[in-house]
This record gives C-alpha cells, structure tokens and sequence, in this order.
C-alpha cells in the first residue's frame, strides 16, 4: 500500500512537471513571446510602441533564455509569489483569495449534488431494470448527459430573469459575509453543473450495479435468506461505489472546466470569469497562473481519486 | 462500414495456422453482409439519431440554397424582433434573422468538429498504436505526455492553446482536436498492448514480418473498430467545446455565425434577454449533441461493447 502511494504521488509531481512545460511552452514559445501576443494584429488588444515593448520585456525578464524564464517561474512560484495581472496590477494571489472560493464552493456543491441525485436514480434504476422507472431515468441520463451545462444555465437566467425580475450578483460575496446572498450566487451554477455530473454518475452506478447483481456473492447472501434490502445496501452498492469515484474525480475536473462556461453564462465573479476576462486582455501572468492552478488542482484531484479508490478497493494497489 | 469491416477481417487470413488463435477478440469485427441492415435492427434509437444527424448535416451542406435570409446581413429597423411569419424564429440585437443563422451555424459547428476529432483521433490511433506496441521507454515517455495533457479540463487546455495559436477557424479545430488526443490514444494503446501478444501477431513474428509489417497488417486493422467508436463518441464532445469556446468569445470569431457565439452575443444584451435569442440556438445545439451521442452509443454497442463504460469523456 505505501508503495503504491509512493508510486502514484511521484507519477503525480512528474505529471505537474509536464503541466508547467505544457504552459510554458503555450505561452512563451508558441506565440513568440506574451507581449507579442498581446499586440500582435492577430487577436492583440492593446499597441505598444516599439520602445514601451522593448522596456516591459526587459522588466518582465522576457529577453532572458527560456529555460532561465522557466527557472525565475518556478521560483517565484515556490516562494509564493504569483506574479500581478499585466493591466490591473493587482496581485494574481489576491484575485485567487477572493474569487477562488466561490469556484470551489460551485464545485463542491455540484459533486455532492450529483451524488445525491445521481446515485439513488442509478441504483433505483438498476434493480427496477426495464420498468417504467427505469426508462424514465435512463431518458432524464441521456438528456442531461447531452445537454451543454452554458445552455441550461442560460436557460436558468432566463427564468429567473423574466419569471422573478432576478438579477445576477455582480460582486464577490463571500460565504461568511452574507450567506443568503452567497448561496443566491453559487446555487444556480451548482444545480447546473450538479446535474450534468449526476447524469454520469446514475448511468455509471446504473452499470455498475446491473454487473454487480450477478455476482455469485450476492447470490449467496439472498441464499442465506438476506433481506433483499440488505442485500442491497451492504453488498452491492458497496461495490457499486467504486466506478462513481473515478467519475467524481473525472467529472470534477470537468468541473473545473465547465464551470469558466457556466460561470459567464450565469455572471458568477468566480475563477472563470477572471480566466475569461484574463484571455479576453491577454493579461498573460493571470492566465498563465491560472491555467496552472487549474492544473495543480486537478491533479490533486486525481491523486485523491486514487489513494480513496485504494483505501475502498485493496485489490488496486497490488495490481 | 463494409469497407472498414473488410479490413478488419484481414488479419484472420494470415495466420499461419488458424488453429492457434485461440483467442480471438471480439473487436474483429467479421465479414458478415448487409451491415447496415444489422445496425437498423439493433438499434432503432441509432438509426433515428443517425437519421437527424445526416438531416443537419444536409442542412450544413445546402444553407445557402435553404436560408431565405443572408445570415450576416443586419437590420437595425427590425432589431430583436419576436418570431413572425417573416423571421420564423425572430431576430437578434442586429437584425439578423435567427433561422438562417442556425442553419448556417450548423455547418460551422460540424465542420470544425469532424475535422477536429478526425485529426485529434488520428493522431491518438497512431501514437496508440506505436506507443502500445512498442511499450519500452517510448510507451513511458508518451504516458507522461498524456497524463499532463489530461490534467487540464478540456475547455481550458484548448483556451490555453487558442491564447498560443490566435483565434480562428484552423486554431479552434486545432485546440479541441488537441484536447481529443489523449482519450483516444488510451484506448488504442491498450488495444494494441492486447493485440500484440495474441497468438497470430506472434506466428506472423516468427515468421519474420517486419514491426512495419506487423503493425499495419495486423494490429492497425483491430483498432479500426475501437476508433470508430472513439471518434463517434467524441463527436458529440466536440460540438460542445467549440460552442463553449466561441460562447466565451474565444472561438471561431464573429461575425460568422456558431451556435456557441449566438449563444454568447446574449450575454452582451440587457437584463432582459429575448427568449428566441437563448432557446432556438440551444435547442439546435443539444438536439445535434444529443443525436450524436445517441448514435455514438449505438455503434460502440453493434461494434465493440466491450469498450461500455470506457469511454466517458468530460
């Protein structure tokens, strides 16, 4: 077991090392250098004279080679210091402290959502198999499954707008500052992308169980006279837990992703309105660091995934 | 299909000695006739989503011949305008009529995905393939490659690459075909991990076929299966990161119209956003994603069921 945990957090820091190249590379290599990607014709914002060019790269180190680039990076990174955004001057930490907690309170809540709904539907839709109920629910999986989380959310804003005169918030409102309001915020971007993970999770739960139904250990426990409830409850959704935490994490990360969508559509100053604004600028420090923290996350995410995969499956870590 | 099921047959005739193959996997898929006739009997939900996709995609195909209004051309006497017998589905904030716009939307957003999933898939039955049945310090390297690629959700990874490449058609195909390659490279190496140590590949070894040889006689044909089904599963991703990409307005860049940038000019209207301007470009969008998911489900279930569950992409 600590082999294995040792193996998978050394696979993990040698896949965040391939993160940073990957960024790197994006966003130093491919296009040039970030300032010439800020002004170039092709999608640049903003015309700096030659001079101003010259200046701002010498000041943010970018006429240095790259692996020195990548090295100050890195170092900066390790002691804290994200850098500031290129046109607000404003620490990227500070931007991570007031907008990151809302992202994450999305994301927590739309995981646990989806388990909520995703996992009682799969299971019932398993052992009802091919009874009304189950058709119902595999027709609701295959909508939400489909359907682009931005769209519903639109769809969302819509109704609230033109049923309830509601408008979305436009500032940060922290948690412990006025939860009514928070939870306002956060709530509508949570049910969207809830749903959409609680569709994966019921047709995964669904498969799962079917599988597990067969098993000859659950036939043994009905033969020894089990009620069929226990049976249920202490046997097969066990078991049947397994695939839905590979498809948490997977769909966290998603998540992630998904939410910079969902984010706009509802007006949500999370993380991915910050992104989105940050690409719309390329104000190329915020997304350079952003875009790793994204990674950092899921990554950690992924690693998680794994260590609860083999504390609930032990077999897994003697493969 | 008759085609690709006439390839995949190939390797069955060379073997040395039928006898041994002992196992043979599911994934060859056998020369058997009237395919098509198979499929509709197998799966009537597939046939049906096979039937509206290729309906969008005549659509996509003849929009200039079926729109009655040109979709850039703006009217600002008749701005947001609700549905009418003149714009059956009304206008945006320019005028424009919102039909015209769908339809040529749609060619837009199927365009840059099958392309983009041909190219993102291609590559991963390639690398898959090389890095499978190579393994060794390759397969290691290429495994790390991937699992960085893999640490960014789709939409940012291809941001990330948009923000590199400058916005436009080519780029956007390029970042999301690039999202693509990981996923489909896992399956195929693992196909093709399978497949090399199967009894055939070995006799056909023995025999001293080149690795060239052995990789495009047989092992190549038993990913042709798997890949199809890859690329019909991805289908449906695709459209829905372009349509993300250019809702953020960082996509295939206005004026030409996508489902995703119709979706994305509401944001810039006022608080009250017309129905017509959300509903009709979201329902054209998930109808298409939902038929093609559908249809990907089918083929995965007449191809290959064995890659069930293997395959949920976020």
């Amino acid at each position: 077991m600590r082999t294995y945990l040792l193996q998978r957090f050394l696979a993990g820091m040698v896949t965040l090392f391939g993160v940073t190249i990957l960024i790197f590379v994006a966003m130093r290599v491919l296009p040039g250098d970030p300032l010439a990607m800020m002004t170039s014709e092709s999608g640049g914002t903003y015309v700096l004279t030659e001079d101003e060019l010259q200046a701002a790269r010498s000041a943010l180190g970018l006429n240095r080679p790259y692996y020195e680039q990548y090295g100050r990076w890195m170092l900066d990174i390790a002691r804290g210091d994200l850098g500031r955004s290129f046109w607000r001057e404003e620490p990227i930490s500070d931007l991570i402290v007031r907008r990151g907690p809302i992202t994450a309170q999305i994301a927590v809540a739309a995981v646990l959502l989806s388990w909520l709904i995703g996992v009682p539907i799969g299971i019932l839709s398993a052992v009802r198999r091919n009874t009304i109920v189950d058709y119902i629910s595999r027709v609701l999986v295959i909508f939400f499954v489909a359907v682009p989380a931005f769209w519903l959310a639109l769809l969302v804003v819509l109704g609230g707008v033109l049923i309830f005169n509601w408008r979305p918030s436009l500032t940060v409102v922290q948690f412990w500052d006025d939860p009514a309001t928070n939870i306002q915020m956060t709530l509508g971007p949570a049910i969207v992308l809830g749903l959409g993970i609680a569709a994966l999770t019921a047709r995964m739960t669904r498969s799962a169980t079917l599988e597990i139904l067969h098993d000859d250990f659950v036939r043994t426990a009905r033969a020894k006279g089990l009620r069929e409830r226990l049976v249920i409850r202490r046997h097969v959704l066990r078991n049947a837990m397994l695939p839905v935490v590979t498809v948490s994490g997977l769909a966290l990360g998603g998540l992630l992703g998904g939410s910079v969508a969902v984010e706009r559509a509802f007006g949500v100053p999370g993380l991915g309105t910050a992104l989105v604004m940050a690409f719309g600028q390329r104000d190329w420090m915020v997304i350079q660091n952003l875009v790793l923290l994204y990674g950092v996350v899921f990554t950690f995410v992924n690693l998680t995934i794994d260590v609860v995969y083999a504390a609930l499956d032990p077999r897994v870590a003697f493969r | 299909m008759a085609k690709m099921e006439g390839v995949a047959v190939a390797p069955a005739e060379h073997v040395a000695a039928p006898w041994l193959v002992s196992d043979t996997p599911a994934a060859i898929v056998r020369r058997r006739p009237g395919g098509l006739a198979r499929f509709v009997r197998s799966s009537p939900l597939g046939t049906v989503a096979a039937i509206f996709l290729l309906f969008v995609f005549a659509m996509a195909l003849l929009a200039d011949v079926v729109t009655y209004w040109d979709p850039l051309v703006t009217n600002y006497g008749l701005t947001r305008a609700a549905p009418s017998g003149d714009h059956l589905l009304g206008t945006d904030h320019l005028g424009r009529d919102i039909l015209s716009r769908i339809v040529t939307g749609a060619r837009i957003s199927l365009f840059v995905a099958l392309i983009a999933v041909l190219v993102g898939d291609g590559v991963g039955l390639a690398w898959g393939i090389v890095s499978g049945y190579f393994g060794g310090r390759v397969d290691l390297l290429s495994q790390r490659v991937l699992d960085a690629l893999l640490s960014f959700p789709g939409l940012i990874l291809a941001m990330l690459l948009l923000v590199a490449l400058g916005a436009g058609l080519s780029t956007v195909i390029i970042a999301i075909a690039v999202t693509r390659i990981p996923l489909s490279t896992r399956v195929i190496r693992s196909v093709a991990l399978t497949t090399k140590s199967l009894a055939y590949v070995e006799a056909a070894r023995t025999l001293g076929a080149s690795p060239l040889r052995i990789l495009v006689q047989h092992v190549a044909p038993q990913c042709i299966a798997p890949f199809l089904v890859i690329v019909s599963a991805n289908i449906g991703v695709a459209i829905t990161t372009e349509a993300g990409l250019s809702f953020l307005g960082i996509g295939v860049p206005p004026p030409t119209p996508t489902w995703g940038n119709m979706l994305g000019g509401v944001l810039a209207e006022s608080f009250r956003p017309p129905w017509w301007l959300i509903v009709y470009p979201g329902v054209a969008l998930t109808s298409t994603v939902l038929a093609a998911n559908l249809f990907g489900d089918a083929l995965r279930d007449f191809l290959d069921p064995r890659l069930r569950g293997k395959l949920t992409d976020l």
